[in-house]
């Protein structure tokens, strides 16, 4: 079936099949910063926002964002840059496999919480699994992203 | 230096950290066939019957293949240096299966969902046999888990094919029985490891094609495409020369995939339908049917005089290898290598044990390769000892760990040249505060306590890992660094970089570093055992050097001089006084066009007879809940020798990573089976790796050393790191409690239990 939807600020139809998880419709659509870990919800690699919100795109059906504003790391690439400069600086990055479900975490934080506590930062990014840094490096960057340092 | 020992950030990173299209999957062609894997339901069973006709008939799948239609030639995928100390004791596919998951077909087909409808026609008979689970009983078993004729091992290494025994080892030094009598305390502790999950975060995959010669291409997230070229001429029955093998950017190794585990799979759709062909396990394949850390038994017996000194460490293991030996006889001895030597005072050391198949999930390399069982037994023990003395756990380390020119009675004979493990151990003490915290302080139902360990590792294996290196003068006077080692994401292609910037005086972003590419590449066993940094490193730092000579040699030449009076300043090679001088845009030129051109490339291989060992100090904070037995680690100090510091960033964050992997094995991770050998943890649901809430705060501090075998006088860091918050935390929650937990992990159900 086709869906239409405002993927990155444009308008398009994408053909999904009924039971089509969104994060393979993107991934289809090219939109490579899109990963899948887990399959379980539990990793956090497949955020990407549904109507500026972040949400698991592994378990969202792509059905589901029907008229909806679907937008990936591709469609603030400006934005991803300015905190992927600061996370890297901080040597952060490491794989780099979970950076796009993790900044997009960062930058809906960003939206949402202001001059957040270190406890706070860390309860909102807590879905977002890394197996490389052990977290301390990008809790560093997040806290000079945010001027909360 | 300009370059080394300053925190440059990745050549990479930009592009991974927003998302660039640079992992194995991204560069899939589209067309590529989706393989899937039918697996084994059962622990251990004789397939008897597939009937894979209707499976066939489906529209869009390209093939179907079984036991019947793979080379009758055992191989093994551990990403050893050959001749691999590994059995060869594999088919890709076999009338036998060893554990649930193992391979039964091999499916392709155009899309995955006519894959996953074709693998559920196909009907298997099997003759289901007893299997072999808990590995105490595997030795001696009435099943008999490799039972095959032609299975082949390169040398002894102690297989007892009928009791299930891959291999043996033993090392000893001195007569163990006699010392310990005369020792004024001997304790002994039992330590279990549990096997731990890799769980890097991009499962694993790979894919293949034919290129325009009909070589066969096969790109891979891998940690060692040379071995996995040699892996799959073997398996697949081809000529290596016919076989390419590409690195692109990977999503995390941790040693899982320095085992070569998907990709003789999708080779061999590509050779049977001549299509391109696509593999990518799922996170419950990754954890259930790919590789683990081996688990282990480990008791040790200490003897101490009444001073304190250790004058015994005898050691006696048992390794769990599952149902395949892919890296079974070099993690086991590596528990020894790692530990014997750490405590120097000894009279009489041993280590010794067999390691054994059962029907579980192959266990393979993870980052520490044994070191960390190894130091969990040691430091669990060395930890009681301190007890028994009534000695503070740091006094008796101080007193009896290796320092700089001291020897061991096994592995470090002639001597250590580099290691400020006791200064290590001094700052970490500060940065806790364990004279004020140690060992315990109550509030109500809530104790804190302090816990502490130290570890030593290798950096490369001696005498058997190399590297080489190529640096090439481009014609516009730029480089190309060409190395065949696989950055995992720690960085080291940068790290590599920043070594053969410093020797050619030039900015990191006039070397532009390809790896690896077994076409392109010159040899490099892979990333592992701690090498890159070590052995690639002098490798680039002698290619470097090499290239900046003939620079300076073809520099003479031109202005008709001799190199003697030359120096080189990075963009210019100039007579000592300055007074003629060319610049190195222009010898380029020159080097590149015209009639006697001369593309100056330089290169150099090394070799290592030594592996010096990096060292950490490890100290845990806990809160203890003594009524629901809950841990909560408040922080974890490390201070780390790794000689000299090449990045100091991309250091830090890979103490800090491989630090949360062992508070991970410490308190939460576990591969659990159910009573017929299923894994029960086989999703993160099951699997508990910690969360941003788990790991307390981690602080990471540096001691450098100056190891001169080293490039810039660098050793290791990469799994040193892992080896020491297992037996530190274990330690702290005895202080809490009074329980010593040596099965790991350290469970609230556990301590409660074992506290009453």
């Amino acid at each position: 079936m086709q869906i239409e939807v405002i993927l990155n600020g444009k308008e398009v139809v994408l053909d999904v099949k009924e039971d089509e998880l969104l994060a393979d419709t993107l991934r289809a659509h090219r939109l490579h910063s899109v990963r899948k870990g887990c399959n379980t919800t539990c990793c956090g690699l497949c955020t990407v926002w549904v109507d500026g919100r972040p949400v698991l795109s592994c378990a969202t059906l792509s059905v589901r964002v029907q008229h909806k504003q679907i937008t990936t790391m591709e469609g603030v690439s400006e934005d991803a840059e300015e905190f992927a400069r600061i996370l890297v600086s901080e040597g952060a990055d490491q794989c780099g496999f979970c950076n796009p479900g993790f900044i997009m975490t960062v930058l809906a934080m960003k939206n949402e919480l202001h001059n957040p506590t270190e406890e706070e930062i860390i309860h909102y990014l807590t879905g977002n699994l890394c197996r490389c840094t052990g977290y301390m490096g990008q809790l560093r960057a997040v806290k000079k992203y945010l001027g909360v340092a | 230096m300009k370059i080394v020992g300053k925190s440059v950030p990745k050549t990479d990173g930009l592009a991974i950290a927003t998302g660039k299209p640079v992992y194995t999957e991204d560069l899939a062609p589209a067309n590529a066939l989706i393989v899937k894997i039918l697996r084994s339901p059962h622990a251990f069973a004789k397939i008897k019957a597939i009937d894979k006709t209707k499976a066939e008939k489906l529209a869009g799948v390209e093939c179907v293949l079984t036991y019947e239609d793979v080379p009758a030639v055992r191989f093994g995928t551990a990403g050893q240096t050959y001749p691999e100390p590994s059995p060869y004791d594999r088919l890709i596919l076999e009338d036998i299966v060893r554990y649930v998951g193992d391979e039964v077909a091999i499916v392709a087909a155009v899309d995955e969902e006519t894959a996953l409808k074709a693998m559920k026609l196909i009907k298997v008979e099997y003759d289901v046999l007893e299997p072999v689970l808990d590995f105490e009983k595997a030795a001696g078993h009435p099943s008999v888990i490799h039972p095959e004729k032609d299975l082949h091992c390169n040398f002894d290494i102690g297989m007892q094919q009928d009791k299930n025994i891959a291999c043996t080892h033993k090392v000893q030094v001195g007569d163990v029985k006699k010392e310990l009598q005369n020792c004024h305390v001997v304790i002994e502790e039992t330590s279990y490891i549990h096997a731990v999950s890799q769980a890097m975060m991009e499962t694993f995959r790979a894919f293949s094609h034919y290129d325009h010669l009909g070589r066969l291409v096969v790109v891979s997230s891998t940690q060692i495409p040379f071995h996995v070229r040699r892996i799959l001429a073997r398996a697949l029955q081809i000529p290596a020369s016919k076989i390419r093998v590409i690195k692109p950017r990977i999503g995390g190794g941790f040693g899982g995939k320095q085992t070569a585990v998907v990709e003789c799979f999708a080779a061999l759709v590509t050779m049977k339908t001549g299509q391109p062909a696509k593999i990518v396990y799922d996170r419950k394949e990754t954890f259930g049917c790919t590789n683990s850390r081996h688990a282990m038994r480990i008791k040790v017996r200490l003897g101490a005089d009444k001073d304190g000194y250790i004058r015994v460490v005898d050691m006696e293991g048992l390794s769990d290898t599952g149902a395949y030996g892919e890296h079974a006889p070099t993690t086991f001895s590596v528990v020894g290598q790692k530990t014997l030597p750490l405590y120097s005072k000894t009279r009489a050391v041993r280590f010794e044990g067999n390691v054994v198949y059962t029907n579980k999930l192959p266990a393979g390399a993870f980052r520490g390769y044994g070191a960390p069982q190894g130091a969990f037994a040691l430091e669990n023990a060395v930890n009681k000892l301190a007890d028994e003395l009534a000695m503070d756990p740091c006094e008796i380390r101080a007193k009896n760990v290796i320092k700089e020119g001291e020897k061991s009675l096994v592995y470090i004979t002639e001597g250590l040249v580099s290691s400020t493990l006791h200064k290590c151990m001094e700052k970490g003490k500060e940065m806790i505060g364990w004279d004020e915290k140690y060992p315990r302080r109550q509030e109500g139902n809530k104790v804190r306590a302090v816990g502490m360990a130290v570890a030593m590792q290798g950096s490369g294996i001696a005498d058997i890992d190399t590297a080489s290196a190529t640096v090439r003068l481009n014609d516009n006077g730029d480089y190309s660094l060409f190395v065949g080692s696989a950055d995992m994401g720690t960085g080291s292609d940068t790290i590599l970089t920043q070594m053969a910037a410093e020797i050619l005086q030039t900015p990191l972003e006039n070397i532009t570093v390809h790896a690896a590419d077994t076409d392109i590449s010159p040899f490099d066993p892979g990333s592992y055992a701690s090498n890159t940094t070590y052995v690639t490193g002098m490798a680039v730092v002698k290619a470097a050097e090499d290239l900046k000579r003939r620079i300076i040699e073809s520099a003479a030449g031109f202005l008709l001089v001799s190199p003697e009076e030359m120096e080189f300043t990075g963009d210019m090679v100039q007579m000592v006084d300055g007074k003629r001088k060319i610049s190195l845009k222009e010898i380029a030129e020159r080097l590149t066009i015209g009639v006697n051109p001369r593309q100056l490339v330089g290169n150099a291989s090394h070799g290592i007879p030594i592996s010096p060992p990096p060292f950490v100090a490890g100290f845990a904070e806990v809160e203890v809940d003594k009524e629901t037995g809950k841990t909560d680690l408040i922080q974890y100090v490390a201070v780390v020798d790794c000689g000299k510091v090449i990045n100091p960033n991309l250091a830090r964050i890979q103490a800090e990573g491989g630090l949360a992997q062992g508070i991970g094995m410490a308190l939460f991770e576990d591969v659990r089976y159910d009573a017929r050998g299923k894994m029960k943890t086989n999703s993160f649901m099951q699997y508990k790796i910690p969360g941003r809430k788990d790991v307390g705060k981690i602080r990471v501090s540096f001691e450098e050393s100056y190891e001169p075998t080293g490039p810039f006088g660098a050793k290791s860091i990469g799994e040193v790191v892992t080896n020491t918050p297992a037996p530190a935390i274990v330690h702290a929650v005895y202080n809490a409690m009074g329980v010593r937990v040596t099965d790991l992990p350290i469970t609230p159900e556990k301590l409660v239990i074992r506290s009453l």
